[in-house]
């Protein structure tokens, strides 16, 4: 069993096997991390970069660990302090990349598709860390190993995901993810959060949180993005909280043994409250751990051998590509 | 394919194994038990059973997975599966016993060895394997050997134990693809 691609672009296209896979391969990585020394030599020689042409505290920091665990080189720019600010376009950027031998590269980039069209220009492999509002494979990847390691499954669980779906990418990965092992999924949110398409994705919709949390075993909680709400999708965050805010009160009817989680940053007090975000239901800790463990997973899944990206690299190299 | 050891056999060596290992360290005191995967952790846990029922005292094992300290990850053909390491105890100034079933190149022990070391400085580390097939790339020995077997190096030395693959027995193959494990 492998992964078919040496890309992680996305959830959409991934089987159920190759998710499977990897989160098989993060258990033993999760092990690693209860360790003395928390560090193994199976990424020795390689070097990764980390392209943030968006801001990131936690998911860069998490894949920049998780290099470091594996023991590969790492290099890291985000957009503040890189020629991108001097008007370099992202394929100037990526031959530059090129041009100094890297072996991976992780890329969050604003425009969807942007890493697909990494993928297809360069030798190295390409891993996925957000791309517009398109996909967030590795969060996704991390939700569904803490509820496989809470559960013990996925299929048959009831998960809601509530908030701005329209232009969560956390969103659109988790459906994809979620639904290919076998869970039932649900999206929660005002009309013009939702995105056009929503019937298409195979998940039910509500406008009202109350009956969305009835039956939930999991409770996936969107941070409300402040950034992007300029347009007049909703009235007020003050409204928003009232009737998509999740609160102890709200959840007096939810099924026993819930599980709540928010993949981060936390506006404490407007799409959660503190109660819920750091009581006895809440995950989210664990996410941020475990996320390590994934990324692990998927660095040392994608990296390898023959017909990996160093062979690859050597016959890119001998005809010269541009 | 030719049989090299039986279900006797095995018992038989591993008994003496147990004995040599209480010999060796004048007793059980101090004494860990670390088994490599995939098939030294089932050896591990019948040498720790021998040595319990003679010094009645109960011995630590564990389970080492070398997967990600192997020196051909970047060579093999697709990444081995990577299994769990467990060794929940301290191996801080104990005498760990590693065990495995085949030894060959020495490559596995070695990075074995790296591993162990990251999780404590033991008092020594001994090596015992079920069986030595000669063809050393680094100098490696083991201190505890069931059965010497000269070998081609075409040639393939397997076990088979009953927990994994339903009976107890070392096979000599003839270039046979490698198992993955």
């Amino acid at each position: 069993m492998k992964l078919k691609s040496r890309h992680l672009l996305g959830l959409e296209e991934m089987s159920a096997e190759e998710i499977g896979l990897i989160l098989e391969t993060a258990e033993s990585f999760k092990e690693i991390l209860e360790r003395p020394i928390k560090k193994v030599p199976a990424l020795r020689g390689l070097t990764v970069a980390n392209l943030f042409f968006e801001p990131s505290t936690r998911t860069r920091f998490s894949f920049e660990l998780a290099e470091k665990r594996l023991s590969a080189d790492t290099v890291s720019f985000s957009t503040a302090s890189s020629s991108v600010k001097k008007g370099e376009t992202l394929m100037d950027t990526v031959k530059n990349i090129e041009a100094m031998k890297i072996d991976q590269v992780v890329i969050r980039h604003s425009a969807p598709g942007a890493p697909h069209f990494l993928a297809a220009n360069i030798g190295a492999s390409v891993i996925n860390a957000g791309d517009g509002a398109h996909e967030h494979p590795t969060q996704a990847l991390l939700d569904l190993f803490t509820l496989r390691q809470k559960y013990g499954r996925l299929d048959g669980l009831r998960v809601v995901i509530v908030g701005d779906i329209a232009h969560s990418r956390v969103a659109r990965s988790d459906i994809w993810g979620l639904k290919t092992m076998g869970a039932s999924v649900a999206v929660c949110a005002p009309k013009t959060l939702l995105p056009l398409d929503v019937s298409q994705m195979g998940v039910d919709v509500f406008i009202d949180l109350d009956p969305a949390i009835e039956g939930a075993d999991v409770i996936n909680v969107l941070r409300l993005q402040r950034e992007r709400q300029s347009q007049g999708l909703l009235p007020s965050p003050r409204e928003y909280h009232r009737r998509y805010g999740v609160t102890l009160e709200r959840l007096a009817g939810a099924k026993k043994g819930l599980t709540i989680m928010h993949p981060g940053p936390i506006n404490r007090g407007l799409e959660i409250t503190p109660e819920v975000a750091d009581g006895p239901y809440s995950v989210i800790l664990d996410q941020v751990l475990n996320g390590v463990a994934v990324r692990m997973a998927v660095l040392f899944l994608l990296s390898g051998g023959e017909g990996g990206i160093r062979e690859e690299a050597e016959v890119r190299g001998e005809a010269g590509i541009q | 394919m030719s049989q090299i050891l039986d279900a006797k056999g095995i018992e038989r060596a591993i008994a003496r194994i147990a004995h040599e290992i209480i010999e060796r360290n004048k007793g059980a005191d101090d004494l860990v038990i670390v088994g490599i995967r995939a098939r030294g952790d089932y050896l591990a846990a019948r040498v720790a059973e021998v040595i319990e029922s003679i010094e009645k005292v109960s011995i630590p094992v564990g389970v080492i997975d070398i997967t990600l300290y192997r020196d051909d990850l970047q060579v093999v053909l697709e990444q081995p599966v990577v299994h769990k390491t467990e060794i929940p105890f301290d191996i801080e100034d104990k005498e760990v016993i590693l065990v495995d079933d085949v030894l060959n190149t020495g490559r596995t022990a070695r990075a074995a060895l790296d591993q162990l070391m990251d999780f404590g400085r033991p008092r020594s580390v001994q090596l015992a394997v079920l069986v030595d097939r000669g063809h050393r790339e680094l100098p490696i020995r083991a201190d505890y050997v069931g059965k010497n077997v000269p070998t081609a190096k075409g040639q393939r030395v397997v076990a088979h134990v009953q927990e994994v693959d339903g009976v107890d027995e070392v096979v000599v193959e003839k270039d046979l693809p490698r198992r993955r494990s």
